[in-house]
Protein backbone atom coordinates (compact mmCIF):
# COMPACT_ATOMS: atom_id res chain seq x y z
CA UNK A 1 0.00 0.00 0.00
CA UNK A 2 1.37 3.65 -0.95
CA UNK A 3 0.27 6.67 0.21
CA UNK A 4 0.52 10.47 -0.73
CA UNK A 5 3.24 12.50 1.08
CA UNK A 6 4.72 15.53 0.76
CA UNK A 7 7.60 17.31 3.07
CA UNK A 8 9.16 20.68 2.71
CA UNK A 9 12.28 22.45 3.75
CA UNK A 10 14.61 25.13 2.22
CA UNK A 11 16.56 23.83 -0.99
CA UNK A 12 19.69 25.76 0.43
CA UNK A 13 20.93 26.58 3.88
CA UNK A 14 24.33 27.88 5.50
CA UNK A 15 26.66 26.09 7.02
CA UNK A 16 25.48 25.38 10.72
CA UNK A 17 22.06 26.96 10.22
CA UNK A 18 19.01 25.20 12.17
CA UNK A 19 16.37 24.11 9.44
CA UNK A 20 12.96 23.66 9.66
CA UNK A 21 11.24 20.36 8.17
CA UNK A 22 7.64 20.00 7.75
CA UNK A 23 6.14 16.33 6.90
CA UNK A 24 2.68 15.81 5.78
CA UNK A 25 1.65 11.99 4.85
CA UNK A 26 -1.64 11.15 3.60
CA UNK A 27 -3.56 8.65 5.57
CA UNK A 28 -6.54 7.68 7.34
CA UNK A 29 -4.99 7.55 10.46
CA UNK A 30 -8.11 4.82 11.81
CA UNK A 31 -7.82 4.71 15.46
CA UNK A 32 -9.78 1.40 15.94
CA UNK A 33 -11.84 2.90 18.52
CA UNK A 34 -14.38 4.12 16.36
CA UNK A 35 -17.61 1.88 15.54
CA UNK A 36 -19.39 1.13 11.95
CA UNK A 37 -23.42 2.05 12.49
CA UNK A 38 -23.78 -2.00 12.97
CA UNK A 39 -21.77 -1.46 16.36
CA UNK A 40 -18.90 -3.51 14.55
CA UNK A 41 -14.91 -2.16 15.52
CA UNK A 42 -13.09 -0.17 12.81
CA UNK A 43 -9.56 -2.14 12.75
CA UNK A 44 -6.84 0.29 13.57
CA UNK A 45 -5.06 1.33 10.40
CA UNK A 46 -2.23 4.13 11.65
CA UNK A 47 1.28 4.93 10.56
CA UNK A 48 3.54 3.87 13.88
CA UNK A 49 6.91 5.06 12.91
CA UNK A 50 8.60 7.72 11.50
CA UNK A 51 12.40 8.04 10.78
CA UNK A 52 14.27 10.77 8.59
CA UNK A 53 18.04 10.26 7.73
CA UNK A 54 20.84 12.82 7.05
CA UNK A 55 22.76 11.48 4.13
CA UNK A 56 22.53 8.02 5.84
CA UNK A 57 22.54 9.09 9.22
CA UNK A 58 19.42 9.06 11.72
CA UNK A 59 18.53 12.74 12.77
CA UNK A 60 14.94 12.16 13.83
CA UNK A 61 12.49 9.06 14.63
CA UNK A 62 9.41 9.41 15.86
CA UNK A 63 6.51 6.82 16.67
CA UNK A 64 2.90 7.21 16.08
CA UNK A 65 -0.33 6.32 18.28
CA UNK A 66 -3.84 6.44 17.41
CA UNK A 67 -3.98 9.83 19.30
CA UNK A 68 -1.83 11.59 16.09
CA UNK A 69 -4.90 13.39 13.52
CA UNK A 70 -5.84 11.76 10.13
CA UNK A 71 -2.87 13.03 7.70
CA UNK A 72 -0.35 13.45 10.31
CA UNK A 73 1.75 16.00 10.17
CA UNK A 74 5.13 16.35 11.84
CA UNK A 75 7.51 19.29 11.67
CA UNK A 76 11.06 18.94 13.60
CA UNK A 77 14.54 20.99 12.89
CA UNK A 78 17.85 19.93 11.89
CA UNK A 79 21.25 21.02 11.46
CA UNK A 80 22.31 21.96 7.83
CA UNK A 81 25.96 20.14 7.67
CA UNK A 82 27.01 19.01 4.43
CA UNK A 83 25.33 18.93 1.03
CA UNK A 84 23.33 15.69 0.29
CA UNK A 85 19.95 13.74 0.95
CA UNK A 86 17.67 13.81 3.28
CA UNK A 87 15.36 10.46 3.32
CA UNK A 88 12.04 10.18 4.88
CA UNK A 89 10.16 6.73 5.52
CA UNK A 90 7.21 6.21 7.27
CA UNK A 91 6.13 2.92 8.24
CA UNK A 92 2.39 1.64 9.81
CA UNK A 93 -0.12 -1.19 10.02
CA UNK A 94 -1.02 -3.28 6.92
CA UNK A 95 2.19 -3.15 5.22
CA UNK A 96 1.99 0.53 5.26
CA UNK A 97 5.56 1.92 3.62
CA UNK A 98 6.27 5.17 1.64
CA UNK A 99 9.68 6.69 1.37
CA UNK A 100 10.14 10.54 -0.31
CA UNK A 101 13.77 11.78 -0.28
CA UNK A 102 14.82 15.85 -0.89
CA UNK A 103 18.13 17.42 -1.58
CA UNK A 104 19.54 19.96 0.52
CA UNK A 105 22.50 22.07 -0.29
CA UNK A 106 24.39 23.35 2.34
CA UNK A 107 26.97 26.35 1.20
CA UNK B 1 -34.69 -11.89 61.69
CA UNK B 2 -33.99 -9.69 58.80
CA UNK B 3 -36.96 -6.93 58.42
CA UNK B 4 -38.48 -6.52 54.72
CA UNK B 5 -36.94 -2.97 54.16
CA UNK B 6 -33.69 -4.25 55.46
CA UNK B 7 -33.99 -7.21 52.84
CA UNK B 8 -35.57 -4.98 50.24
CA UNK B 9 -32.59 -2.12 50.60
CA UNK B 10 -30.04 -4.62 49.91
CA UNK B 11 -31.08 -6.71 47.06
CA UNK B 12 -32.87 -3.78 45.45
CA UNK B 13 -30.03 -1.79 45.56
CA UNK B 14 -27.57 -4.22 44.65
CA UNK B 15 -27.83 -4.97 41.41
CA UNK B 16 -27.93 -1.14 40.65
CA UNK B 17 -24.85 -0.73 41.97
CA UNK B 18 -23.42 -3.73 39.65
CA UNK B 19 -24.95 -2.35 36.68
CA UNK B 20 -22.63 0.71 37.17
CA UNK B 21 -20.42 1.12 34.19
CA UNK B 22 -16.62 1.10 35.22
CA UNK B 23 -14.95 4.25 36.61
CA UNK B 24 -13.37 5.14 33.13
CA UNK B 25 -11.97 8.08 34.63
CA UNK B 26 -9.72 6.33 36.98
CA UNK B 27 -8.72 4.14 34.38
CA UNK B 28 -7.83 6.08 32.15
CA UNK B 29 -5.63 7.96 34.97
CA UNK B 30 -4.15 4.82 35.96
CA UNK B 31 -2.84 4.26 31.90
CA UNK B 32 -1.62 7.75 31.55
CA UNK B 33 0.82 6.90 35.20
CA UNK B 34 1.71 3.77 33.47
CA UNK B 35 2.67 4.83 30.24
CA UNK B 36 4.75 7.99 32.11
CA UNK B 37 6.73 5.40 34.14
CA UNK B 38 7.14 3.19 31.14
CA UNK B 39 8.96 6.11 29.96
CA UNK B 40 10.63 7.45 32.74
CA UNK B 41 11.55 4.12 34.21
CA UNK B 42 10.59 5.27 37.95
CA UNK B 43 12.73 8.26 37.51
CA UNK B 44 12.02 12.26 38.77
CA UNK B 45 10.06 13.96 36.50
CA UNK B 46 10.61 17.85 37.71
CA UNK B 47 8.53 20.53 35.91
CA UNK B 48 10.11 22.93 33.74
CA UNK B 49 12.30 23.71 30.59
CA UNK B 50 9.72 22.43 28.61
CA UNK B 51 6.68 24.01 27.15
CA UNK B 52 3.80 23.21 24.96
CA UNK B 53 2.00 25.56 22.70
CA UNK B 54 -1.32 23.88 22.50
CA UNK B 55 -4.70 26.39 21.76
CA UNK B 56 -6.23 26.33 25.33
CA UNK B 57 -9.75 26.69 23.65
CA UNK B 58 -9.98 23.55 21.01
CA UNK B 59 -13.18 23.65 18.72
CA UNK B 60 -12.55 20.56 16.69
CA UNK B 61 -10.99 17.74 19.27
CA UNK B 62 -9.78 15.93 15.89
CA UNK B 63 -6.68 17.93 14.68
CA UNK B 64 -5.03 20.37 17.58
CA UNK B 65 -1.88 21.98 16.69
CA UNK B 66 0.83 20.97 19.51
CA UNK B 67 4.26 21.97 19.58
CA UNK B 68 6.92 21.10 22.39
CA UNK B 69 9.95 23.13 22.80
CA UNK B 70 12.71 21.74 25.29
CA UNK B 71 14.84 24.71 26.73
CA UNK B 72 18.38 22.75 26.07
CA UNK B 73 21.57 23.92 23.96
CA UNK B 74 21.34 20.53 21.93
CA UNK B 75 25.31 19.96 21.97
CA UNK B 76 26.97 16.73 22.04
CA UNK B 77 27.08 17.12 25.70
CA UNK B 78 24.39 18.05 26.67
CA UNK B 79 20.95 17.58 24.28
CA UNK B 80 17.16 16.26 24.21
CA UNK B 81 17.15 12.86 23.73
CA UNK B 82 13.65 11.91 23.98
CA UNK B 83 9.86 14.07 23.59
CA UNK B 84 6.67 12.21 24.95
CA UNK B 85 3.17 13.75 24.59
CA UNK B 86 0.53 12.39 26.33
CA UNK B 87 -3.08 13.39 27.05
CA UNK B 88 -4.89 12.50 29.72
CA UNK B 89 -8.19 11.67 29.04
CA UNK B 90 -8.03 9.65 25.20
CA UNK B 91 -8.50 5.84 25.28
CA UNK B 92 -5.02 5.36 24.93
CA UNK B 93 -2.10 8.11 26.88
CA UNK B 94 0.18 7.90 23.60
CA UNK B 95 -0.09 10.59 21.41
CA UNK B 96 3.65 10.90 19.85
CA UNK B 97 6.81 9.93 21.24
CA UNK B 98 10.38 11.61 19.35
CA UNK B 99 14.01 10.60 19.06
CA UNK B 100 15.88 13.08 18.61
CA UNK B 101 19.70 14.23 19.63
CA UNK B 102 22.39 16.97 18.79
CA UNK B 103 21.64 16.99 15.37
CA UNK B 104 18.27 18.54 15.63
CA UNK B 105 19.99 22.04 16.38
CA UNK B 106 16.46 22.78 18.23
CA UNK B 107 14.62 20.85 20.75
CA UNK B 108 11.54 21.22 19.25
CA UNK B 109 8.72 19.13 17.49
CA UNK B 110 5.17 19.43 16.48
CA UNK B 111 2.03 17.46 15.34
CA UNK B 112 -1.48 17.58 15.29
CA UNK B 113 -3.49 15.59 17.82
CA UNK B 114 -6.38 14.09 18.71
CA UNK B 115 -7.96 14.81 22.29
CA UNK B 116 -11.23 13.49 23.26
CA UNK B 117 -12.13 15.57 26.15
CA UNK B 118 -11.16 18.72 28.09
CA UNK B 119 -8.69 17.71 30.24
CA UNK B 120 -4.46 17.79 30.53
CA UNK B 121 -1.69 17.45 27.78
CA UNK B 122 1.81 16.89 29.34
CA UNK B 123 5.12 16.61 27.47
CA UNK B 124 7.94 14.16 28.74
CA UNK B 125 11.47 15.11 27.73
CA UNK B 126 14.25 12.99 28.58
CA UNK B 127 17.67 15.03 28.90
CA UNK B 128 21.04 13.24 27.86
CA UNK B 129 22.06 13.91 31.69
CA UNK B 130 18.81 10.97 32.40
CA UNK B 131 17.16 13.90 33.61
CA UNK B 132 13.70 14.31 32.95
CA UNK B 133 11.37 17.28 32.69
CA UNK B 134 7.32 18.12 31.91
CA UNK B 135 5.14 20.32 31.26
CA UNK B 136 1.21 19.99 31.82
CA UNK B 137 -1.14 22.18 29.76
CA UNK B 138 -5.07 22.01 30.49
CA UNK B 139 -7.03 22.37 27.73
CA UNK B 140 -11.28 22.88 26.94
CA UNK B 141 -12.34 21.00 23.94
CA UNK B 142 -16.01 21.82 22.58
CA UNK B 143 -16.41 18.97 20.11
CA UNK B 144 -14.35 16.04 20.91
CA UNK B 145 -12.43 13.94 18.38
CA UNK B 146 -14.91 11.06 17.05
CA UNK B 147 -15.71 8.41 20.36
CA UNK B 148 -18.89 7.50 20.25
CA UNK B 149 -18.73 5.47 23.47
CA UNK B 150 -17.84 5.70 26.71
CA UNK B 151 -16.40 9.66 28.00
CA UNK B 152 -17.06 9.65 31.62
Amino acid sequence: MSGRVSVSLPKSAKRGEVIEIRTLASHVMETGFRRTQLGELVPRDIITQFVCTYNGVEVFRAELHPAVAANPLISFTTVATESGTLEFKWVGDNGYSVTESAQLSVS
Amino acid sequence: MISRRAFLLFFGTAPAFAQLPPNISAQRQAALRDAMRKVTGGAAVRTGKVSISIPPLIDNGNTVPISVTVDSPMTEKEHVKAIHIFTEKNPQPYVLSAQLGPRAGRAMVSTRARIADTGQVIAIAQLSDGSFWSDTVSVVVTLSACLEDGLI
